[in-house]
């Protein structure tokens, strides 16, 4: 029976989570972050890990709440549209690769930490200059003495900096594509592994560059199987597309929210600017624009259960169009604002340049749009 | 959250697509339009809807007691989809059981049911609509085409534009001013006008597809009976817009998008450039990812507003949205075919080298009427701005 919307349970954990993060996560919170070098706030984390959300894709027996992708989206959806600092993607996909691939140690070792928001993560996955799938990992990880030795770089990893976690993909077989990856779990302060912050303009997130140097990691540090890492990676990268698209849809919904307010308010030449049809017209493409997309955010997380063909798909679909239209809605909002939309102390730049950093991460448009194309076999 | 038909609709699509296949004629491609003019193509395609007629799949959503089917919205999308995928020629008597049928079935007398719906379902009588005029396009309820009722009949003077397939049908649904003091939404009136009345004039005008499609209409003391006022006098505008298009049309809508953009990767396929398919460009992949997704877009759009509206919730701005994008989209995926053909897209589909039947600029400038006509792009992005976001209506001239 064709039923595509959400359930009222699904709406239901939605709007609360809008009613949560309305109070718990105003400007202000964000603007105080802004000074942190890993961006955390931790009690905003530790109150979403009370209210069952970082564990969102744990199953109940394990004391998550046992949901999907679906619910995973609904999250990301409030969290960008309040524009949430923090690592909550990243450590999603950190949890879902030890649900799936983790060692029983790993496992018992990290996900109540991660559930509870106390523990968080990152994916390091894309080498220097190399594309967003498993076929573009190089680093090179050699066998060693009860396991492995893993040198080199990873630049400019989200959420790098504040990760207590890190997966790493690196090469445990010459070659090239999916065949040979192999994932890393890498705590914090290992020997051999090294995060370097940088300074962003996006306030609301952190980026890091790691580095190995002779990190020796044992064989319960692999997540997947030695080799088999590349099916799970194309997973989480997919899982990383339906969050920043979610998140890029509740943020574009809040630039065009913020536009349609200030509209309404704004006098020029005697009238509201809303009234005037090179603003009206402007907001109904924004809105035609905007609206429309959920569809797509909706069905990659349909899809995140499918085959994986069609969840690739619909991920590179919904993370091409989120991305574009993202950008595209703050810019048209900032230029609504005028003036007061080009500063620093009014909030919409905070999304704004979350918006275009959410455009880079992961691949960007045309990196997604060149995968539909070979997917659809043109 | 499910993208599949249920047992019972998934049967009923296959039913529905067997007898498609069975039934649909062999036949050109150039029958698509609705805009014919030979009085061959004419009788074939009210034979084409006589025939769905019987078999029980035209007008889907009127009630059995006017000979619809009472099909709910699952069904009507499930047949207007399964007839775009088996590439059915169009419906002639479209005006009728998506217009004036349902406007009589909400506000008609029983009367005008009984005369006129019978008839528009066997294709017996054709409907157009008489709307616009030269002076009142996207401002339509400034129309001037007077009826002034004299005793038991109305006398119609003025002229009707743009009227499609004004040159073979019946009847028209037409607005007319009853009362020229009143406010200008108020003063307007529906009308029922037998197209061979004395004092009705036709004249076609060419589209720039070259196809003659839509018509003048012009009035001179055309007497009207009174009995063929729909609602009460003077209130006309609330009649037409009780009827407006629905959105149900949406997933068929969308199917005949699909397939236009399917031909468009075969196309892109079968194009040589630099000495490869034209698919294999980074530049045409990127285009036709960009087109797919937005296919892509208006499909899963159907859905949610097939589900919306199967939860009983009202559609908003919803079918605006819908018009302004999809008919966009025609245009743009028309305009990549042509960018890939070059010079030869552009040939008339009477040369003998015209590819693909010589239809991807007739697709392409069709689409752009289509932005124009039903309100056009700006009209809608008016109603979206003004219903859905609540911005203030444009100042009136004092």
């Amino acid at each position: 029976m064709i039923d595509f919307a959400l359930s009222s349970e699904q709406e239901s954990l939605q709007q609360s989570a809008r009613d949560f993060l309305a109070k718990e996560c105003p400007p202000l919170l964000i603007r105080d972050c802004a000074p942190l070098e890993d961006g955390v706030p931790r009690g905003l984390y530790r109150e979403m890990g009370a209210l069952g959300w970082m564990g969102v894709l744990v199953p109940e027996a394990r004391g998550g709440l046992g949901l999907g992708a679906l619910e995973l989206a609904a999250l990301c959806e409030e969290l960008g549209r309040v524009a949430a600092p923090g690592p909550f993607l990243s450590t999603q996909l950190v949890i879902a690769a030890l649900l799936r691939g983790g060692s029983p140690g790993l496992q018992r070792a990290w996900l109540p930490r991660l559930m509870a928001g106390e523990a968080f993560g990152a994916l390091a996955y894309a080498d220097d200059g190399a594309g967003h799938d498993p076929a573009g990992v190089t680093l090179h990880a050699s066998r060693a003495r009860g396991g492995f030795v893993l040198s080199g770089k990873k630049p400019l990893v989200l959420d790098a900096p504040g990760a207590d976690l890190v997966l790493v993909a690196a090469r445990t077989k010459a070659g090239r594509g999916a065949d040979g990856v192999t994932l890393f779990a890498i705590e914090r302060g290992h020997a051999g592994f090294h995060v370097t912050p940088h300074a962003g303009l996006d306030i609301t997130r952190r980026l890091g560059t790691v580095t190995l140097r002779r990190a020796h990691l044992g064989h319960d540090a692999v997540v997947g199987g030695e080799g088999k890492g590349g099916a799970l990676l194309a997973r989480l990268l997919d899982l990383a597309c339906l969050g920043i698209a979610a998140d890029s849809l509740g943020g574009a919904a809040h630039t065009l929210a913020m536009a349609l307010d200030y509209a309404k308010v704004r006098e020029q030449f005697g009238r509201k600017i809303g009234s005037f049809q090179s603003i009206k017209h402007l907001l109904a493409e924004m809105v035609a624009d905007v609206e429309p997309a959920r569809s797509l955010v909706w069905h990659a997380a349909y899809a995140a259960g499918r085959s994986p063909r069609e969840r690739a798909r619909a991920a590179a679909m919904a993370k091409a169009a989120l991305s574009d239209i993202y950008s595209r809605t703050a810019r048209r909002s900032v230029e609504i604002h005028g003036g007061i939309g080009f500063t620093w102390e009014f909030d919409l730049n905070i999304w704004f340049k979350r918006a275009h950093l959410s455009e880079s991460l992961f691949g960007d448009p045309t990196w997604h749009r060149e995968r539909v194309a070979t997917i659809d076999g043109y | 959250m499910d993208l599949t038909d249920s047992p019972e609709d998934g049967a009923f699509r296959l039913k529905v697509r067997a007898w498609l296949k069975a039934n649909v004629p062999k036949r050109s491609d150039q029958d698509r339009s609705m805009e014919v003019t030979d009085p061959r193509r004419i009788a074939r395609a009210k034979a084409w809807q006589r025939k769905l007629h019987d078999a029980g799949y035209l007008a889907m959503g009127w009630p059995k007691e006017y000979g619809g089917q009472g099909a709910d919205v699952m069904r009507q999308t499930i047949v207007n989809e399964e007839m775009v995928r088996a590439r059915g020629p169009q419906i002639i008597g479209m005006m009728g059981i998506q217009m004036v049928g349902p406007t009589l079935i909400t506000h008609g007398t029983e009367e005008q049911r009984q005369r006129y719906l019978p008839q528009i379902l066997t294709a017996d009588e054709i409907w157009c609509q008489g709307y616009s005029e030269p002076g009142a396009g996207s401002d339509l309820a400034s129309l001037k085409t007077r009826a002034d009722l004299e005793g038991d009949h109305f006398v119609v003077n003025g002229q009707k534009i743009w009227t499609s397939n004004a040159q073979y049908a019946d009847r028209m649904f037409c607005l007319v001013r009853t009362d020229p003091h009143a406010p200008k939404h108020r003063g307007i009136s529906y009308l029922l006008i037998d197209m061979k009345s004395p004092g009705v004039t036709v004249r076609p005008l060419v589209q720039m597809t070259g196809d003659p499609g839509f018509n003048e209409v012009f009035f001179e003391d055309v007497k009207v009976p009174r009995e063929n006022l729909v609602g009460h006098l003077h209130d006309g505008w609330t009649v037409a817009n009780a009827t407006l298009f629905h959105e149900r049309n949406m997933l068929s809508s969308t199917t005949r998008t699909q397939m236009l953009f399917d031909g468009l990767v075969r196309r892109a396929r079968a194009t040589t450039r630099n000495g490869k398919p034209a698919s294999e460009d980074p530049v045409v992949r990127q285009r036709l990812a960009e087109l797919s997704i937005a296919v892509e877009t208006r499909r899963l759009e159907a859905y949610r507003q097939l589900t919306e509206t199967l939860r009983g919730h009202p559609a908003g701005i919803a079918a605006s949205v819908n018009k302004l994008t999809t008919c966009e989209l025609n245009h743009q995926i028309g305009r990549a075919a042509l960018e890939i053909l070059g010079p030869g897209g552009w040939l008339h589909r009477s040369d003998r080298e015209a590819i693909d039947g010589g239809l991807w600029p007739l697709d392409f400038m069709f689409a752009l009427g289509l932005i124009i006509g039903g309100g056009t792009a700006q009209v809608q992005k008016n109603i979206i701005a003004e219903r859905g976001l609540g911005l203030p209506k444009e100042p009136r001239p004092a």
